[in-house]
């Protein structure tokens, strides 16, 4: 067996418990500050009178391109989706590049015209840039890195410890869409299945929310890891129970089929156009209305509810009514998802 | 049933009403086994336990093809794997399995050609598409899918692919039944019987199972629903003090099975005595491939010569296999076995008893 202590493991970038080892044992004691310390989505800063979100994130997905997008599409959605889970509107981002060397330029083309229209459609601006070209086989193919800084709507304040007992939990939609289609993508499989990556920006899907409701407590999108993985965070750094209903959160009947085949499970395979919201109770109706209005949340759904029995637990009620943990997952995710 | 096109009950009014039925029927604490992995993750994943009376227990058997194969035959496919030539074609399961030095998993990182495939067809095609490479499919499983591998071996010989072969590990159910049963230790009231085996081998296949050891028995298939329905036909045996086989899966499950795929079973594999991890050596429960296909036999084809080994230290997943011990009473589970660093295979499998505790148990 490897030793953990030793080297890094894949899972180490898995998004489970090993990253959080990682964070906590190596990350947060380099660079010892407080903002980063809160581990959200993305950075909240306050640079005088203006209160900013910044964020970034590595796009390493294989293939980089599958059904319903690309990898350029997959870094400018992912860094605009970040920001836009801070509460913040997306403004500026920056990309940098790592290709490999005999990469094919018109590959390298159809990339970055995907990210100059997903920056359009978000309505970001890339503003910065840089790139660099490693020998054949340092790296595969290209990776990106975009980081991206946005402005905090007036008055907004979300943060993963702010879920409280009573609050709903709303899911915008489908889930395991994007992971099932890059997994189906890298498997020689025998049969077909049309699957579809959800990548999608969801800033404009949270301005509606924002403005529906000042009583969104928490905003998370469910990347890596999934669903289970991101409610199983915000109970721990909520300190509060999640309960949620197996009926009521929507697989795709082809989506579930691939899930069965190759024995994953949909409520841990990542999202990249999905959000989850916690939101006071009594505003649920508001929030979700404004939802389906927005093309990105038209199937959002309440969920669950935050319970204070049980914190740091999430626990589901079966599609036949019975009830089981959803645990935090642990070196089970596979890599290169996005 | 329907109403106007939409279901009469919903699944939670369905369920509802079985678990009643079954807290009816129950007259004293009971202890049922589920046979195969695919059940118990059902029974997880739905959360079946938290609908039942505390009077029933349900044990996991040995009904995970990868949580049964023995250590040293994990060891051989590694072996296969590093002969020069060779690409090993398997099931995804088996890949993270340890052996006694290594993995599957980490001989591939190593750049030896291992890999996954769904069928032993995919195998086979592997094998066509690759004439310089001796393609060796790892024939793990029970009789569900010892006949597509028959299958693929017919066809190898008819198409004259001979760089394909399978290294048969294969199981077999209703052996290792009566093995729980001779073993003693295990108190076990009932057993939930496999859908998908016995979609193959019929219900007849446990007629003399049953009738020797007296015990009620009740084929299920997979769905929650179903579970529940056969755990109510063996809750009411159990109260009434029957011993009889029941199909509770008839919309699958025939009496005789599938005639077709059995006569394919046996024109390619004859019985043999097989090792089931930390079970040991049971008497005519796997299969091994008949003499007309010994070219297409890996443990012929390559001379594999790989030590007897034991169980890795510590592990329980023997006494968790034959229902004595529950994933956590062994003294590894959650502290140093864990999904992301199985000690057994337990552990690795997704059908295995110890993942699903680890998953979805919660403690
Ligand atoms: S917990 Fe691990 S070591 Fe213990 S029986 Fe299960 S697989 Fe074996």
């Amino acid at each position: 067996m490897a030793d953990k202590k030793q080297h890094i493991l894949l899972d180490h970038g898995g998004g489970g418990q090993l990253s959080h080892e990682l964070i906590s044992g190596l990350m947060l004691p380099a660079f010892r500050n407080d903002i980063l310390a809160q581990l959200n989505d993305g950075a909240l800063l306050d640079i005088g009178a203006n209160r900013l979100a910044f964020s970034t994130d590595t796009y390493v997905v294989d293939p980089v391109f599958f059904p319903g997008g690309d990898i350029g599409e997959l870094a400018v959605n992912g860094t605009v989706n970040d920001i836009a889970m801070c509460g913040a509107v997306p403004l500026f981002l920056s990309a940098g590049l790592v290709v490999e060397e005999g990469f094919a330029m018109a590959d390298l083309e159809k990339i970055l015209a995907s990210m100059g229209r997903a920056a359009d459609a978000a309505g970001v601006k890339v503003v910065t840039g840089d790139t660099k070209v490693v020998p054949r086989g340092v790296a595969d193919k290209i990776f990106i890195n975009t980081s991206g800084i946005g402005q905090i709507h007036a008055g907004v304040n979300l943060s993963a410890e702010k879920a409280r007992a009573g609050d709903c939990v709303i899911l915008s939609g489908s889930i395991a869409d994007h992971g099932m289609t890059i997994l189906l993508q890298r498997e020689e499989m025998a049969f077909e299945a049309r699957l579809q990556s959800d990548t999608a920006p969801l800033n404009f899907l949270v301005a509606r929310m924002l403005a529906a409701s000042g009583e969104i407590h928490v905003l998370r999108d469910p990347t890596r890891g999934g669903v289970g993985s991101a409610l199983n965070e915000i109970a721990v750094q909520s300190q509060v129970g999640i309960r949620i209903h197996e009926d009521r959160i929507a697989v795709k009947p082809a989506v579930a089929g691939v899930c069965d085949l190759l024995g994953f499970e949909p409520l841990y395979v990542a999202n990249e156009g999905k959000l989850l919201a916690f939101v006071a109770a009594p505003h649920a109706e508001k929030v979700l209305a404004a939802m389906h209005e927005d093309p990105c949340g038209r199937d959002a759904a309440v969920i669950g509810e935050v319970v204070a029995e049980n914190p740091g637990t999430v626990v589901m009620e079966t599609r036949i009514g019975g009830s089981r943990i959803v645990p935090m997952l642990t070196g089970e995710q596979l890599p290169r998802i996005c | 049933m329907t109403v106007n096109g939409k279901p009469a009950y919903s699944r939670k009014e369905l369920a509802a009403a079985f678990a009643a039925r079954i807290r009816d029927a129950v007259r004293r604490p009971m202890r049922l086994m589920e046979v195969c992995g695919t059940h118990t993750v059902s029974i997880f994943r739905n959360g079946i336990r938290t609908l039942l009376p505390p009077e029933i227990a349900l044990l996991s058997g040995p009904g995970c093809p990868v949580c049964v194969t023995a250590q040293q035959e994990i060891d051989a496919f590694i072996a296969l794997a590093r002969i020069e030539k060779v690409t090993v074609a398997t099931f995804g399961d088996l890949m993270r399995v340890p052996g006694t030095l290594s993995t599957l998993r980490s001989e591939k990182a190593d750049g030896r050609d291992i890999r996954m495939v769904y069928s032993a067809l995919d195998a086979l095609n592997i094998a066509a598409h690759n004439p310089d490479r001796r393609v060796v499919f790892i024939g793990v499983g029970f009789e569900t899918t010892a006949p597509t591998i028959a299958a693929s071996i017919v066809m190898a010989a008819d198409r004259g692919i001979n760089n394909f072969s399978v290294l048969a590990a294969h199981k077999l159910v209703p052996p290792v039944l009566a093995a729980l049963m001779e073993s003693g230790g295990v108190q076990i009231d009932g057993f939930l019987l496999p859908g998908h085996v016995s979609v193959i081998i019929g219900a007849q296949a446990y007629l003399p199972f049953v009738q020797q050891y007296g015990i009620p028995c009740v084929i299920a298939g997979f769905e929650a629903e179903d579970i529940l329905n056969a755990i109510l036909k063996l809750a009411r045996q159990v109260a009434n003090g029957g011993a009889r086989l029941e199909n509770a899966y008839k919309r699958v499950v025939s009496f005789e099975g599938n005639p077709r795929a059995l006569a394919l079973m046996h024109t390619v594999f004859e019985p043999v005595d097989a090792p089931w991890r930390g079970i040991g050596t049971i008497a005519a429960s796997g299969l091994k491939i008949r003499k007309d296909f010994s070219r297409f036999d890996a443990r012929k084809v390559f001379a594999l010569d790989v030590p007897e080994t034991g169980e890795p230290p510590g592990c329980a997943c023997g006494d968790v296999l034959m229902g004595r011990k529950t994933p956590p009473q062994c003294a590894l589970y959650k502290r140093i076995c864990t999904p992301a660093n199985p000690v057994g295979p337990c552990m690795v499998s997704s059908e295995g008893s110890c993942a699903a505790y680890y998953r979805y148990h919660g403690d």
